[in-house]
């Protein structure tokens, strides 16, 4: 990347002028080796890792609107490994590693930016959760500590040590947290997939699935039938609606999450802080916009609308945490839709349907494990079916055995 | 502001509800298999459909049952549940207790 860099500074040319994106939309064919319904960030990540690494290339990415247009594009971009399952943190460990190093991989920057992420508590039993956080953390090679208030102040000096009348009484310091550009993380990877093969048809609907003796062997879209070899379904958001073509029911409930960002101000605040008891996160981001997320809505529903009661109490815990934070304005406000599992722990891998490969339930825990989840997605395919001893412990059928994968303890806000 | 219109309390804001889940038929989990159970307590349709679930009016402890659709938000019907269980319901939820019975 650097001498690239050079050289092209060198040169007289603008260097990217014919240098294409994403190839021209083509007409569907009539097979693919692999179908995915979904181009969102993990639905390409797994077509670059089955090009790159299992050189499967007669692969179709099959997306209802536009590339990273759904979920990936609503997140709060927040990269982080502290979970609390040994199952959890080493998958979202191997997450983090990779991410570090993709902006080289794409050739393609994609803004990563390593700056720590703050978790607060405000009880002893959250003290409590965190001391075992950062143990097993620590047993998997991560970075992560326990940090006293003094710490705290020192390294975020505008945070108001007693919010709510709740006071901080120490912090879980992820220092590997970080944050992305995440519309860049789904071109880099569509960019990647493409080159190498990869067809990405945008304005795609899947409205139906072909399941023949309990074989997934085709879809119908919009743009007429088309065959498959297996199907491959990562669509954060709709997962159950998806699945259902498939005649799959899924142990998932969909609701909302809602997210504001407010005007720019100067650079403030390093690190990602969130409090595990105001239910709220603040990151300032690399424009100097802060922004604002909290945990899901109270209740489900398939709708991005915004509700006032959700902006009063997310804004109030903010202004708790920062109180000069009071005097700016909101920029915007969105929402995305979130597959929430009862364990907080994602669905992936076999269903109940032969050939047809589950990617969901990504609740509010996606966008981090993009990299990690592309990449075990392609060694499931591209092995036919055998799952890849990461992701075993996310298989659907773990509602079945009553053996989920508990990180209620580690997300819920603590984002 | 959301308003919700409680059977009991009348028009209410949304903040004073708590969301109780769909209203489905408990499968007797002394009986049922362990497939039977999960289904029941974990798995979902979760569709895009008008579905009747359970509500709780917080501040005045009272259930009750609405009719909602899952993307529009829009509450078309509340009512109190005596109008869907019209007898007592059986939860069977431990185990008789076992006696010597004298024959």
């Amino acid at each position: 990347m650097p001498f690239s860099l050079l050289k092209y500074g060198l040169k007289n040319d603008y260097p990217f002028e014919n240098d294409v994106d994403l190839p021209s939309p083509t007409e569907l064919k009539k097979h693919y080796d692999v179908v995915i319904i979904g181009g969102g960030g993990h639905g390409v990540a797994t077509a670059y890792y089955l090009a790159k690494y299992h050189g499967i290339t007669n692969v179709a990415i099959l997306e209802k609107g536009y590339l990273g247009g759904g979920n990936t594009a609503r997140n709060t971009a927040v990269i982080r490994s502290n979970y609390l399952t040994s199952e959890g943190v080493k998958f979202y460990k191997e997450s983090v590693d990779m991410f570090k190093g993709l902006s080289n991989e794409f050739d393609f920057n994609i803004m990563y930016s390593s700056r720590g992420q703050l978790t607060l508590a405000h009880t002893d039993s959250t003290i409590r959760s965190f001391r075992q956080r950062t143990e097993v953390n620590t047993h998997f090679g991560g970075k992560t500590e326990l940090i006293d208030p003094q710490q705290i102040k020192e390294l975020v000096p505008t945070l108001n040590m007693n919010p709510a009348d709740m006071p901080v009484l120490a912090g879980l310091w992820h220092i590997d947290g970080a944050t992305a550009r995440h519309d860049a993380v789904a071109w880099g990877y569509a960019k990647g997939a493409t080159q190498r093969g990869v067809e990405l048809h945008q304005l795609t609907e899947v409205t139906d699935v072909i399941v023949e003796n309990g074989k997934a062997t085709g879809v119908k879209t919009n743009r007429g039938t088309v065959s498959c070899g297996c199907i491959v379904q990562a669509v954060a958001g709709h997962s159950s609606i998806v699945a259902a073509m498939a005649g799959i029911k899924m142990p998932i409930t969909t609701y909302p999450l809602q997210a504001m960002v407010t005007q720019p101000v100067k650079p403030f605040l390093d690190p990602l802080v969130s409090s595990s008891a105001l239910h709220c996160y603040v990151q300032q981001t690399g424009r100097g916009e802060i922004v604002f997320g909290g945990g899901s809505d109270p209740y489900p529903l398939y709708n991005t609308r915004s509700t006032l009661d959700l902006k009063e109490s997310l804004l109030a815990s903010a202004v708790e945490m920062f109180p000069f934070m009071a005097n700016l304005k909101l920029m915007r406000q969105w929402a995305g839709i979130t597959d929430m599992t009862s364990d907080y722990s994602p669905i992936m891998g076999l269903s109940p349907v032969e050939n047809y490969y589950l990617d969901a339930g990504w609740g509010t825990w996606g966008f981090k494990s993009t990299p990690i989840c592309g990449k075990s997605m392609a060694e499931l395919v591209a092995s036919g079916g055998k799952v890849p001893e990461l992701i075993a412990p996310f298989a659907m059928d773990r509602f079945d055995e009553f053996r989920q994968v508990n990180e209620m303890g580690a997300t819920a806000a603590s984002h | 502001m959301k308003i919700m219109n409680c059977p009991l309390n009348g028009p209410r804001n949304i903040s004073e509800f708590v969301y109780g889940g769909e209203v489905k038929t408990m499968p007797n989990s002394l009986t049922c298999s362990d497939k039977e159970w999960a289904d029941y307590v974990f798995y979902s349709d979760n569709t895009i459909r008008v579905i009747t679930e359970w509500w709780y009016h917080s501040a005045s402890g009272y259930w009750f049952i609405a009719e909602r659709h899952t993307a529009s938000d829009e509450i078309f019907k509340t009512y109190d549940p005596s109008e869907l269980f019209n007898e007592r319901i059986e939860f069977e939820s431990k185990p008789e207790p076992v006696e010597e019975k004298s024959a």
